[in-house]
Order: C-alpha cells, then structure tokens, then sequence
C-alpha cells in the first residue's frame, strides 16, 4: 500500500468547487439512480468531494439511467443516459472492482479520508463486500453512513424491493392522486425518488452538524416509504384522532381543496389540444373578482355567494367555469386573472415552464454543464439561492472511471506505474 | 417530554424563529422535531390555518386543526402583533437570538416593516434568514397569487400527472406536496448555510423559490425536454413517457389496486412466475402460460428486442398477463406479498392509513404517540422519516396553542 498513511484534507487536483458551502465534506459515494444520486447532487452542488464509486467489470450499469434514453445523439452506452449526467453533475467517477481484495484496500483507504459513506443498494449489499457500518466505523471512527433502500433494513418487508412508484403506492401518496371512484392517476414521474433524495440529503447535513456539536459519527438507516409516510400527515390524523378513512364516497378528487376550503379550485380546460389552466379561488373576495371578470348572469346565483355553496355544488360550478375558459387562450387568461388577484396558472408544459418563462430564465434554473462527452447539456438546477456560498453546477456527470486516476493518484499517492498495473490487473 | 430514543436532537442548541404561514409551516417542524427550539410567531388572531380543517372531531377551534397539529410539532407559540411597533421591536431582539429565521410573506412585505434581511443581520450578522416565496423573491413573476394547485401547474409536477383519457383534466397530488417539496428544499439550505457558517462565522441570506423547486422535480418530464427537446405525456398511474406504455395498475379480487411493476426480465423470474401460478392452480386459466416456460428456458432475454422479436414479445407479455390474472384472483396484500417473494418490485396501493396500520411500518416505529394534557389524551402521530440512531428525531410536544410560551419566550428574552 502506498496510500499515505495520513488523511489529506485537501480535495484532489481538479475539484473545481472545493471553496462552496460544503468545501470541507468528502463523500464516498455509492448511490444511484435518482433516490440516492438526487442527495449527493445537492452535496457536490455546494462543493463537497463527491467521489462515485463503481464497477468497472459492469461498466456501473447497476445505475440503468447511465445507459438510458434520452441521448443527445445516436450514440449509446453508459456514458450517454441523459437522466445520470442530470443527477450526478459535479461529481468525481472512478471504479473499483471490488471483487478483489486489492480495490478492498483502496476502499478502506477513501473512507479512512471521507466524511460520509452513502448508498442506496438493496439491503446488505455493501455489507457483504465486508464494509458493513461496524467495520466503516473500524476504519473512520466519526464516519457517517446513510444506507437508503426502499422499505429499510428492519422490518417485515426489508428484503422487498421498490423504486419510485412502489415506494408511492405503499405510502398513501398514489391513492391520493386522481378522481373519486376511478382507478388511482398516481404520479407520473417518481416524486419520492426526488423527495427520497431530499430526505437522504437532509439526513446527512443532520448527522455533520451533529458529529461538529459531538464529534460523533453514525449510521443512519434511510427509507424512502418511511418519508413518504410522513408526507400525508394530517390524513392519517384524521385516521387516529377522527377515526376517518381515505376511502370515502367521493374521495380522493385532488384537484379540489377540501382543507383549506377553496371553491372553485380545479384544472379547466382552454383552447387547443390539451391546453389548461388552473385556478384557485381563496375566498369570497377571490370569487368576486372571478365573477365580475366572467360577468354572466350565472355567476349571481345566490348559491355561489358563499364557499360552502360553492363547494357543495363544485360540479355545477366547475362545469360552468369550464365552458368559459374553454374558448379562451391560457396564457392571456391567466395573466388577466393574476391582474385581477386571482391564483391561477398555466399547467405548464416542459417547454413552457424550462424555455419560455422568464422567471426561470432570470432564476439561471437550468444550468449547462460540461460533459466529457456528450457536450454541452443543461440539467435540473437548484430552486435557491444561498446570496453568499450559493450552488454551482457546471462539470457533467462523470464517464464511467473518467476520475480513477485522477483520485487514485492525488487523494491516494497511486503513482502512475501503480495506476497502470491496477488497471492491467483489473482492480480499478 | 423526550422521544423513544431520549436525548438530544441533532439541531439541539440551533434556535429558529418562525413566522407563521402555510407556505414554511412544515420546514420549520422538520428543524423542529431534529431538536432545534422552533419559536412560532402568530398574530393575535392566530395564524389562518389553525381554521383549515379536519378538525379533531369535526369541532372547528384554534386548538383542533389536525393540518395544524402535525405541521407545527415540537415548536413553542407567541403572539406578537406585528402592527404594533413594540412587537416587532420584540420580533428583531428575538430574531437577535436565534439562528435562523424562517418566513414566508410575499416579497417587500418585511422590509416594510424593518424585518428584512438588511436589517436583522445588522445586530445578527451569523442570522440565517430563509424566505420561502411561490415564484422567489427578484424575478419578474414574484407578485403573483398563488396556491399550491397553482405552483404545482405552473411547475410542471401536474402536466406529469393524470389519465390516459386526455380529455380529463391532468392532476396533482393531495397533501400540500408543492409546499412541501419547497420546505424540503428549504431545510437543505439551512443546514448547508449553518455547516458554512461553521467554517466562515457568517450568516446570509437563502432565497427558495416554490415555482422552481417543483420546476426542477419532474424527473424525465424535464430532462427529456433539456436533452432531446421531447415532450412526455401523461399516463395512467405510470411515467408521462414518450410513448404509450404498458398498464402497470391492476384491481384485485378485493377491490383495491396494485402497482404490477415492471413484467419479469429474468429466466428464473418467469421460473418462479410460472411456479407462482401453479401454486395457485392458475395454470390451465392463462394460455399463455406456455411462454412462461418458454421464458424460464432462455439463457437471457433481452429486453430491447420486444415489439420486434416475436419470442421475446410473447415472453414479456405472458408476464403481464400473469401478473394481471393473479392480482384478479387474490387480495391486493397477497399479491404484493407473494410477488415480492419472486423477486418482483410491485406494491400494493395502499391508502394513507392502511400503510399506517402496516406491520411493517409498526415495526419501524412510524406510529408514535404524543400527548395531549390539556385534552387528557394523546393522540398516534406518524414518526420519523429518517431513522438517525445519535441526535435522533422525536417529537418533542404537541404543536402549540395559540400564545401558549408568549410569556415564557418573553422572560427568556427579558433575562438575555
């Protein structure tokens, strides 16, 4: 082993962020996907070393978006999946085969310099490479280790597996979705793949701040449906204190506002194919104005004065609102309404909300980054703006082992001889 | 009152000064119940959601929202009239003791009132103050009205959402999650800016947007656009794709739905698919069930050449067909039961309250009670979304009654 010896706190050569607001954290990073590679995008956002560990004998597909449409041209392999370079920007890659005993070493040698080991296998996948949290903690004693996996590793269901949509439909989160008396709309894209993410992000800033008070590190045992559980609370108060279920005659129909009481509340159709607006109505005093901007007759149906008459005949309302927005272009209705203090908004197509609003171009929303390969490509920036160590997103999500050397060399002192065999050698 | 791992939180000795609002009402119980001192500043009349429904047994009052129950747990309650100049001149010397601020008016709103960043930083220079807006505080659509229906469509998250019949309107999901997701976010920022403060001795100023935070969370809906310039369309209870995909939703014979997940992609899947449905007695029922086999023989399928080889096709799709057959003979838990012993990620859908009941939720601990004194009985919250083992979350109280720690909050301050 010719790693020294000590811990360098300096980030290797090329960390173009080591001064943001997480300069002083190395993560060694084995998550992927969205659940677990969303947490450590925030991390290497604000500048902690986020260094990727894969294999290098599968070309790190366990993580399928590396190799997954869409592609910004014909070309195709691990390194092209536009949905990986969107999760995983100003991350460092390298691979480790960690079938052999070599790699082990080199891996007890990052996490001895790392703050933070993450992943979101299945459960006991890291465990039986033999870096279980007991032997992390051998290695780093204040090591911080966020294993995420979908129902946990305790518990009935610990060894069945999930992704976005499962985690969804376990939770409630589906159920809730969609119109009363019809099969469950769900989520069209993981919501908890990105909130999961949130929350693995969420807990580790949590466990730093409190290994900075005590100097104490830990493991810390991450579930997404757990997170998701907590995300409909005051329904299942509703089950403990009133006895009420979510199974109800008219229940779930979530484009209405039952608590708050708003009405009307909904998603109304425009003109063009597929063309909506929404609109919410506070108050009395927001349904005013809406009934003054319509100006017909109907709208001084004495029903409709009060927002328990609104709400008890939605349908009739809805219907009536609906054929006046169905005539009328979205975004000009919208920008009236919002004139006249009314929420309401276009449902905003991908093109609408990421090219052609301009609150998102001043936001700087979609950054570009660089991408060994592929180029030029924007991805999901973050929604915030921290005015003196904010986020920076500008180096693509690694190639397959692009940073091996690179790490290996100045994190670890692998000299280039060294590099070479371990690479004929098939470790790294 | 200590959580079921006692001592202290993670944030303990972190104080957070709250002004009441619905749009960062759930950030601050997140900080809250990790062990920070939340003060939660109301005006004299209450904050407006004490008055959102369900109420504990549909008896309205102050005290008896159940929204506000689970968004404010482990925070103390003041008034302070922010009309009045000697309240907000309590509100900057208690902001002067705290470490993070957390607000949620429209932009301008503070500075009109000499709360703005500007202003409290001067005496608390290590303040981090988080303000939380539907579209941020600068852009050009920072004015406008908005409720979560509304952030959510303009967004995008609703777009993603909905029925393959496209003349029914696309949806959002229940439960304030484009609030929610912006608290999320908020609560990053905080701890990212309190782990800097720790290096630089500064505090600053976090802008989060609630527009862009569900603008940036729609998965491939934004990177198919960002990359190949495509535009994904809703679908049934599965991804907005490119392209019609295979229902994935089936009722069972008790009624309730489950997620099939994604058909075997394995040989010794459809192996133990085919022993499933033998099990089952099952077999004669499906004539498909001769691909199964057929499935179970191969040394590999590949998946990319579905549509295109007739074997593979007529694989992939017996084990639909399998999946959809089981799930109409047997109850949605044993579907999801006996599908997960095979290796198959599918999943029940459950309503917010069964999974509450869950075995496998009890066993983590995600019912946790809490007391209420003056009610005389405690009531079963859910627990903790991340399960730290030092600095552990718990719920520390009941959320608070209106002014309830006015007095004790304001002889603390008195005594600084």
């Amino acid at each position: 082993m010719t790693a020294t010896a000590t811990a360098s706190a300096s980030p290797p050569a090329g960390a173009p962020n080591g001064d943001g607001a997480l300069g002083r954290f190395r993560i060694c990073d084995f998550t992927g996907q969205l659940a677990g590679a969303g947490a450590t995008k925030w991390l290497a956002a604000f500048g902690a070393e986020v260094i990727r560990i894969e294999d290098p004998v599968t070309r790190g597909m366990w993580d399928v978006l590396r190799g997954m449409a869409p592609y910004v041209d014909e070309r195709r392999g691990p390194d092209f999946g536009g949905g990986f370079n969107n999760h995983n920007p100003e991350k460092f890659g390298i691979t480790l085969n960690l079938r052999t005993e070599r790699a082990k070493e080199l891996l007890v040698e990052i996490v001895k310099r790392s703050d933070v080991v993450s992943e979101n296998f299945s459960k006991g996948v890291l465990a039986r490479w033999g870096f279980d949290y007991a032997r992390l903690r051998a290695i780093k004693p204040d090591i911080i280790y966020v294993s995420n996996c979908g129902f946990g590793q305790r518990g009935p269901y610990s060894d069945y597996k999930t992704w976005g949509p499962i985690v969804q439909a376990m939770s409630g989160l589906t159920h809730l979705s969609g119109l009363a008396d019809r099969e469950p709309a769900g989520w069209g894209y993981s919501y908890m793949d990105h909130t999961g993410g949130m929350y693995m992000a969420i807990a580790i800033l949590l466990a730093l701040v409190h290994r900075e008070r005590t100097g104490e590190g830990q493991w810390i045992d991450m579930s997404c449906t757990d997170s998701a559980l907590t995300l409909t609370g005051t329904s299942i108060l509703d089950w403990t204190a009133n006895g009420r279920t979510t199974r109800r005659p008219g229940y779930p129909d979530s484009n209405h506002s039952e608590h708050p009481v708003m009405a009307p509340h909904a998603v109304y159709p425009c003109r063009g194919d597929d063309e909506w607006i929404a609109i919410a109505c506070r108050d009395d005093g927001d349904w005013q104005r809406l009934a003054t901007r319509i100006g017909d007759a109907w709208t001084r149906d004495a029903r409709w004065a009060s927002v328990e008459g609104r709400r008890a005949a939605q349908s009739e309302l809805d219907a009536k609102l609906a054929d006046w927005t169905r005539p009328q272009d979205k975004h000009a209705l919208a920008r009236t309404l919002q004139v006249d203090g009314i929420p309401a908004a276009i449902v905003a197509k991908p093109e609408e909300r990421i090219d052609r609003d301009e609150n998102t171009r001043a936001w700087d929303l979609f950054p570009t980054v660089t991408h060994a390969k592929m180029g030029r490509v924007r991805v999901d920036g973050m929604p915030v703006h921290l005015a003196k160590s904010d986020w920076r997103i500008e180096r693509g999500g690694p190639c397959v082992g692009e940073h091996t050397d690179l790490v290996l060399g100045r994190l670890l002192g692998l000299s280039t001889e060294e590099l070479v065999k371990l690479h004929a050698e098939g470790v790294i | 009152m200590s959580g079921p791992c006692g001592g202290e939180g993670a944030l303990a000795g972190l104080r957070v000064v709250e002004l009441a609002n619905e749009r960062c009402a759930w950030a601050g119980k997140l900080l809250a119940d990790m062990g920070a001192d939340v003060i939660l500043v109301e005006p004299p009349a209450g904050d407006a959601t004490r008055g959102w429904g369900p109420f504990l047994d549909d008896r309205p009052g102050p005290d008896r929202s159940l929204h506000w129950w689970h968004n404010h747990t482990s925070k103390r309650g003041i008034v302070l009239d922010l009309e009045q100049a000697a309240d907000r001149a309590t509100l900057r010397r208690l902001i002067a003791t705290a470490d993070v601020f957390l607000e949620a008016e429209p932009p301008g709103a503070l500075a009109a009132r000499d709360l703005d960043h500007p202003a409290l930083c001067q005496a608390n220079p290590r303040l981090v103050y988080c303000s939380i807006t539907p579209f941020g505080r600068s852009g050009p659509r920072k004015d406008e009205h908005a409720t979560d229906l509304t952030v959510l469509a303009a967004g995008g998250p609703v777009w993603m959402n909905g029925y393959d019949d496209h003349s029914l309107a696309p949806m959002r999901g229940l439960g304030n999650q484009g609030f929610q997701t912006g608290c999320h976010y908020a609560v990053m920022s905080i701890l990212t800016a309190i782990l800097w403060r720790g290096a630089s001795g500064e505090g600053q100023h976090i802008d989060v947007s609630l527009h862009a935070a569900a603008n940036v969370t729609t998965e491939a809906g934004s990177y198919h656009w960002l990359v190949a310039r495509e535009t994904v369309q809703r679908q049934t209870g599965r991804h907005a794709g490119m392209m019609v995909s295979m229902p994935s939703q089936q009722q069972c014979a008790d009624g309730r739905w489950v997620n099939t997940g994604f058909p075997p992609r394995k040989p010794e899947d459809y192996a133990k698919l085919l022993g499933w449905l033998r099990a089952l007695g099952l077999e004669k029922r499906l004539p498909e069930a001769v691909f199964l086999q057929l499935g179970a023989e191969q040394e590999s399928i590949d998946l990319s050449k579905i549509g295109l080889d007739d074997q593979v096709t007529a694989i992939f799709g017996a084990g639909r067909e399998a999946l959809v057959l089981i799930a109409q003979t047997v109850s949605a838990q044993a579907f999801f039961v006996g599908a997960q012993k095979i290796g198959l990620a599918v999943g029940a859908i459950l309503s917010p309250e069964e999974a509450y009941e869950d075995d496998h939720f009890k066993a983590r601990g995600m019912q946790v009670e809490v007391e209420h004194p003056e009610l005389g009985r405690s009531f079963r919250y859910p627990g903790a979304p991340y399960a730290l083992e030092k600095g552990a979350w718990r719920i520390a109280r009941r959320a608070p009654r209106l002014g309830e720690h006015t007095e004790e909050v304001l002889a603390e301050l008195g005594a600084n």
